[in-house]
This record gives structure tokens, C-alpha cells and sequence, in this order.
């Protein structure tokens, strides 16, 4: 990354550089995520969007260092300064759930079905902070009331099967703020969830996010949520970031083909006949050379075929395209 | 115009532990109009895609009436079922699981043109070549299974093999739910085309109301197996007049900035089906409520032309 970026936020909370995920099967190595930098500032929200397949989960879970085992990372992942990457695992369980925490799309699957959810969050304390297992239990009850689950001493004793979909995911809310850690990456946090729950999950996360000083890496496809609670953006395709700007830049003055094709592909006023982009995303093997939206882009010219373009800043330094005709967009 | 659909009173009760009943469908009424795109919206388990199984007649209901195109579709048998079986389509949300994984496409939608009788062995292959380019396939996807092809493309095939047989109407299950952004449009877009190209009815069901607002011409919005709210989708979404479909489109996220709105948060879950609340169904997370709420229940109501409503506050 070059040096423009290293000035641009006086607090990183954290900052990854270069990342890289590869995985390898018998004949081919495929690289999923593939130079992606990024930072985020104390009680910053950066939005994270893309299609399927485009990194943008990988990435998330590289900070966790989480990734299955046939996959490798290299890079830097700097948390307050301090190189996950070079972190063994004991080390990594300490921060994770303590400092960085993570929620996911489904909370079925994230919730073990056979302990009652008021354990599943008493486990958190009792690991991270040594609690006795009563105290875990009675903070328990406490965390449910902060995520604003009615009854909370009922339903502190219930399984996950009897909890509503919204209500599990304020579950898996409690759990990542058990310890108040200062990052919360949520992936598609209310993709599986109905529109009106979706509202009150995200309003929780808001405040949620206030009140404990958290920074938030929000990973969705949605560029409504992005719109209203993103402050800064970084967009993906086949494992890059092609564009990074402020939330009102992306959305008022796009400076990549691929953004530019999102926006325009949402359904706007009726009557008027959508503009969807062409094709379909390459599989990671199948990239083409240069550079890799170049197969459904619109302005294509000669020279994007040469080279893969570096994201670089356009206009000023806190908007980065990765595209060499960015200028003229 | 000319009704294609009419549903009457429908009801479909599920007998659940315990003697209860589930009330999926609930005196639902509608009708479609020839060539109009009908819009269902609603959350999980309001009953939509109940509705659309009713209509298929892929279940039986309860009680109540579906006259599709002149036709009785619960009490038909032999020619007349068929008929309406070619006549009604359906495309669900996850197009995977609606193909036949051991079958090439040239196959899965070959049989169709087979069974029906609207081709001979022959032809097949011109025919189902004819079909995927209606739907922007090109022939080389003949011999391809589905785990060979994308969603998007997928969905594609659902949509080729729905118009093998000639449909006046499709049901369009969440169509959209399970693909990416970018090939969303392409698939409204595709749809879009048919609709205009053939005076092909829809009903539409889906959850995002922006493709709602884009592609529709009449919208119902269902709670708890009941319309609540029915009107023509522009002024529908201009004015929406029942509080639950003002909370809902003000909940949606809105991908603009610069825009102030105020959202409606409501409280609580959707209550469960098996225990629905009395009165007003909405009235326990309805931020309107008022007095009688509770107790009396409201009913379908005309309260601007063309649009009805089912709130006390606009009796």
C-alpha cells in the first residue's frame, strides 16, 4: 500500500495490509482474497460490500484467523499495533470474543442447540473474564435486558429452537458484547432476518455501538443498510478492493465501474427498465488478465487488459479507485 | 379488463398439537387482471407462499374458492386440470432445489414439452434451444446439468421451463431472494420482457419492496393469513394507509445518503400463527393503537378509491 493511506486516520484501531487467502487443492492454488488493505478508526463503521464469492467474508474471518485449515494467510493484521498474525493460538483466543468480537448471518447455526442461550453467554465470561459460573449466569440475564430481549430471566433458561430468528440474533449480540470488546465485525448480520426485525437489529447495534465505544466492520450485500449506517466504504470484486470512499462518495460521486454498476442495478422508479451489469462474476480460477472486472465492464479500453490497476487515490487522498479511466467516470 | 384469477374467502387451516389450528390463509380475497403483475408482500409466515400453493393447487384449501381463468382450480380433474397445470406456472426462490440434479437442461425442460404434448421427440432440441434464447441462454447450456450453471442462470432455466408450456400466469416465488444484486435486475429485466412481450399475468411474491414498487402493477400486503392492505402500487407506496405497511416501507434501508427519514421501529415479533392475538392481529405492535383494538376485529374496507384497508382508524 502506498503512503497516502497511513495518514489518513490519526487512530487505527485496526489495519490490515496486503492481506492475501489462498487456497490450495491438489493441482491448483486459488487466491480468494487477494491484497486487501484496509483500517478502521476507533468507533469507526466501515462498510464492506460485494457480491458472493468476492472475499469479503474471508477477510472478515481472516481477522478472526479463522479460516479453515486449507487456507493461507499472509499479510499483516495490526490490532492496536499488535500483529495478529504473529499471535499463537492461545494468544488469538484471549482477543478473540475479549477484544474482537464477530456475529454472523445465521444465528441458528452460530448457537449450540443442546445449551440453553443464558450458558452459551455465561461461557464467554467465564473464559474471558474467570467468573463463577452463578455471577456468568446472573451477567447473562443482565446482557439479554441490554440487548432489549423481553423477560430476560425467563429467557435466560430457554434453548435457541425457542427463540424467533431476531431474537437469537440479539442472543449472538450479547454474546460478542459480553466482554466489551472495542471491534465488532458483523457479517450480514440481518440477511436472514424480516424487514422490521432488521430495523430493530440494527437500531440495537447502533446504540449498542455508542454506548460501548465499539468499531464496527459491517459486512453486507445491501447498499441501503451501507447508505444509512456506514461511514466509510470499501467495495470488493474477486477478492480486491476495487473502490474505497466515504459513505456520501460512493454513493454521490462512484469512481469504479463496478460501483457505478451496483448502484445502477437497484430498482429505483417504475417504469424506467433496470441497467444490470452484464455477465457474471469469473470463478477465482478463471480471472482474466489485468484488470478482473474487465470481462463485464462497460468502459473497457485496450490498456485494461495489460495491467491489473492499482487502487489508487482519485481527486482527493480518502478516495481510492481501482481503475485506470477513474478520472473520467 | 378480464379477471385471470379470482380468489374468493380462501382459508387453509393446519391442524397443529393439541387439537389447535393453524390459520395459514385466512379469508383471503384477490383478483388478478390479465396481463397485471400482482404483488404479494408480507414477513416470514404470513402466509404468501401458502397462498401460492394454494393457487397451484400443489395443496388443497380449506375452505373458499380459486377461479383461474374461468376455471374452478380446487374441484378439477382430467382435461380441465391440465389445462389449468399448463396454464399456471410457478418459479420458486431457490432455483437449485426446483431442478433435477441428474437431469441436462435440454431434459428437465424437454419433459415438460413431452408430457404436454406440445412437442415431438424430434423437436425437442429446437424447442428448448427456442426457450433458453427467450431467456438470454445460449444453446451451448443444452447439455449442461445445474450444478454446472450459476443461480442466476439457474433461475434462468426455472423461467425457460415455466413458459415451455404456454403459461397465462406465473406465481414468482421470492424469484429474486437467493441471487446476487447485479443479477437481481437481470432476472426483473428478463421478467419484465415476458410480461411485455406476451401479456403474461404475474403474482409476485417478495419481500423486497423495492422490486415490488418497480415491477407491479396492484399490491396486497399480508399478515398473520390476512390481506391487511390492497391498492394500485403507485399509491400504495405514495400513501401507505395501514400503520404495519407504513412501519414496514419505512424500515427499509434506503441506498441513498442525504436523505432524512423517520423509521418506525416496531416492537416486538411477529406472533406465532398458532396464537393469534385477538382484535386487530397487528394491534399488540402497533404503534396507532387505540381503545376497541384489542377487541374488535377489522375487516377489508374501501378508504380511498380502488384501495382497501383493514384498521379501525379508517372506518
Amino acid at each position: 500500500m502506498s503512503e497516502h493511506m497511513n495518514t489518513w486516520k490519526s487512530e487505527n484501531l485496526l489495519l490490515t495490509k496486503d492481506l492475501k487467502v489462498i487456497f490450495k487443492t491438489n493441482a491448483v492454488s486459488i487466491t480468494a482474497v487477494d491484497g486487501v488493505s484496509f483500517r478502521i478508526g476507533e468507533e469507526d463503521v466501515l462498510g464492506l460490500v460485494g457480491e458472493s464469492g468476492c472475499g469479503k467474508t474471508l477477510s472478515a474471518l481472516s481477522i478472526m484467523r479463522l479460516l479453515p485449515p486449507n487456507a493461507s494467510l499472509s499479510g499483516k493484521i495490526l490490532y492496536k499495533g499488535e500483529d495478529l498474525l504473529t499471535k499463537n493460538e492461545s494468544e488469538l483466543r484471549k482477543i478473540r470474543g475479549r477484544d474482537i468480537a464477530m456475529i454472523f448471518q445465521e444465528p441458528m447455526t452460530s448457537l449450540n442447540p443442546v445449551f440453553t442461550v443464558g450458558y452459551q453467554i455465561a461461557e464467554v465470561l467465564m473464559t474471558h473474564k474467570a467468573m463463577s459460573k452463578k455471577d456468568a449466569m446472573k451477567e447473562a440475564a443482565g446482557l439479554l435486558k441490554a440487548v432489549k430481549i423481553p423477560s430476560p430471566e425467563v429467557r435466560v433458561k430457554e434453548y435457541p429452537h425457542q427463540l424467533s430468528g431476531g431474537m437469537r440474533q440479539r442472543i449472538m449480540i450479547a454474546m460478542a458484547i459480553a466482554c466489551n470488546p472495542s471491534f465488532l465485525i458483523a457479517d450480514e448480520p440481518t440477511t436472514a432476518l424480516d424487514v422490521t426485525i432488521q430495523a430493530q437489529i440494527l437500531e440495537l447495534l447502533s446504540s449498542l455501538k455508542q454506548e460501548h465505544k465499539m468499531s464496527l466492520l459491517l459486512i453486507t450485500q445491501d447498499l441501503g443498510i451501507i447508505a444509512e449506517w456506514a461511514k466509510r466504504v470499501a467495495i470488493m470484486y474477486a477478492g480486491r478492493i476495487v473502490e474505497e470512499a466515504d459513505v456520501r462518495e460512493i454513493f454521490i460521486n462512484p469512481r469504479h465501474p463496478y460501483t457505478i454498476g451496483l448502484l445502477e442495478s437497484l430498482p429505483k422508479r417504475r417504469g424506467r427498465k433496470l441497467s444490470p451489469i452484464p455477465g457474471q462474476v469469473p470463478g477465482l480460477s478463471e480471472l482474466p488478465q489485468g484488470c478482473k472486472f474487465s470481462t463485464r465492464c462497460r468502459y473497457i479500453i485496450k490498456e485494461c487488459l495489460n495491467k491489473e490497476p492499482e487502487l489508487i487515490p482519485i481527486d482527493n487522498a480518502h478516495h481510492l479507485s481501482r481503475c485506470i479511466r477513474a478520472k473520467e467516470l | 379488463m378480464k379477471e385471470i384469477l379470482s380468489v374468493q374467502s380462501l382459508k387453509k387451516y393446519f391442524s397443529a398439537k393439541g387439537g389447535d389450528s393453524l390459520k395459514a390463509v385466512d379469508d383471503v380475497s384477490f383478483s388478478v387482471r390479465e396481463g397485471d403483475v400482482f404483488g404479494l408482500v408480507g414477513e416470514s409466515g404470513c402466509g404468501k407462499s401458502t397462498l401460492a400453493r394454494l393457487i397451484l393447487r400443489l395443496i388443497i384449501p380449506t375452505d373458499g374458492r380459486i377461479v383461474f381463468d374461468g376455471m374452478s382450480v380446487a374441484d378439477a380433474h382430467g382435461e380441465t386440470l391440465s389445462k389449468i397445470r399448463r396454464g399456471l406456472q410457478i418459479i420458486f426462490q431457490d432455483p437449485f432445489a426446483s431442478l433435477n440434479p441428474r437431469k441436462r437442461i435440454i431434459d428437465a425442460i424437454g419433459e415438460a414439452l413431452i408430457v404436454n404434448k406440445l412437442a415431438q421427440r424430434a423437436e425437442v432440441k429446437d424447442k428448448v434451444a427456442e426457450l433458453l434464447a427467450k431467456v438470454g441462454l445460449n444453446g451451448s447450456t443444452l447439455y449442461k446439468y445445474p450444478h454446472e450453471l450459476s443461480g442466476g442462470q439457474r433461475q434462468r432455466i426455472c423461467i425457460a421451463r415455466a413458459l415451455s408450456v404456454n403459461p397465462k400466469l406465473i406465481v414468482a416465488d421470492e424469484p429474486l431472494s437467493a441471487l446476487d444484486v447485479s443479477i437481481q435486475a437481470q432476472i426483473i429485466n428478463l421478467l419484465e420482457d415476458l410480461h411485455r412481450a406476451s401479456n403474461l399475468s404475474f403474482v409476485f411474491i417478495s419481500h423486497n419492496l423495492q422490486v415490488i414498487e418497480h415491477f407491479t402493477d396492484m399490491v396486497a400486503v399480508m399478515y398473520l393469513g390476512k390481506i391487511v392492505e390492497m391498492s394500485p402500487t403507485e399509491a400504495f407506496f405514495r400513501e401507505p394507509l395501514h400503520p404495519y405497511t407504513e412501519a414496514l416501507l419505512s424500515a427499509v434501508p434506503v441506498p441513498e445518503v442525504d436523505r432524512q427519514r423517520k423509521r418506525i421501529i416496531l416492537e416486538g415479533d411477529v406472533p406465532s400463527p398458532l396464537h393469534i392475538p385477538s382484535g386487530c392481529p397487528f394491534h399488540p405492535r402497533c404503534p396507532k393503537r387505540f381503545e376497541p383494538c384489542d377487541k374488535i376485529v377489522p375487516v377489508l374496507k374501501e378508504a380511498r378509491k380502488g384501495r382497501v384497508v383493514s384498521c379501525l382508524l379508517w372506518e
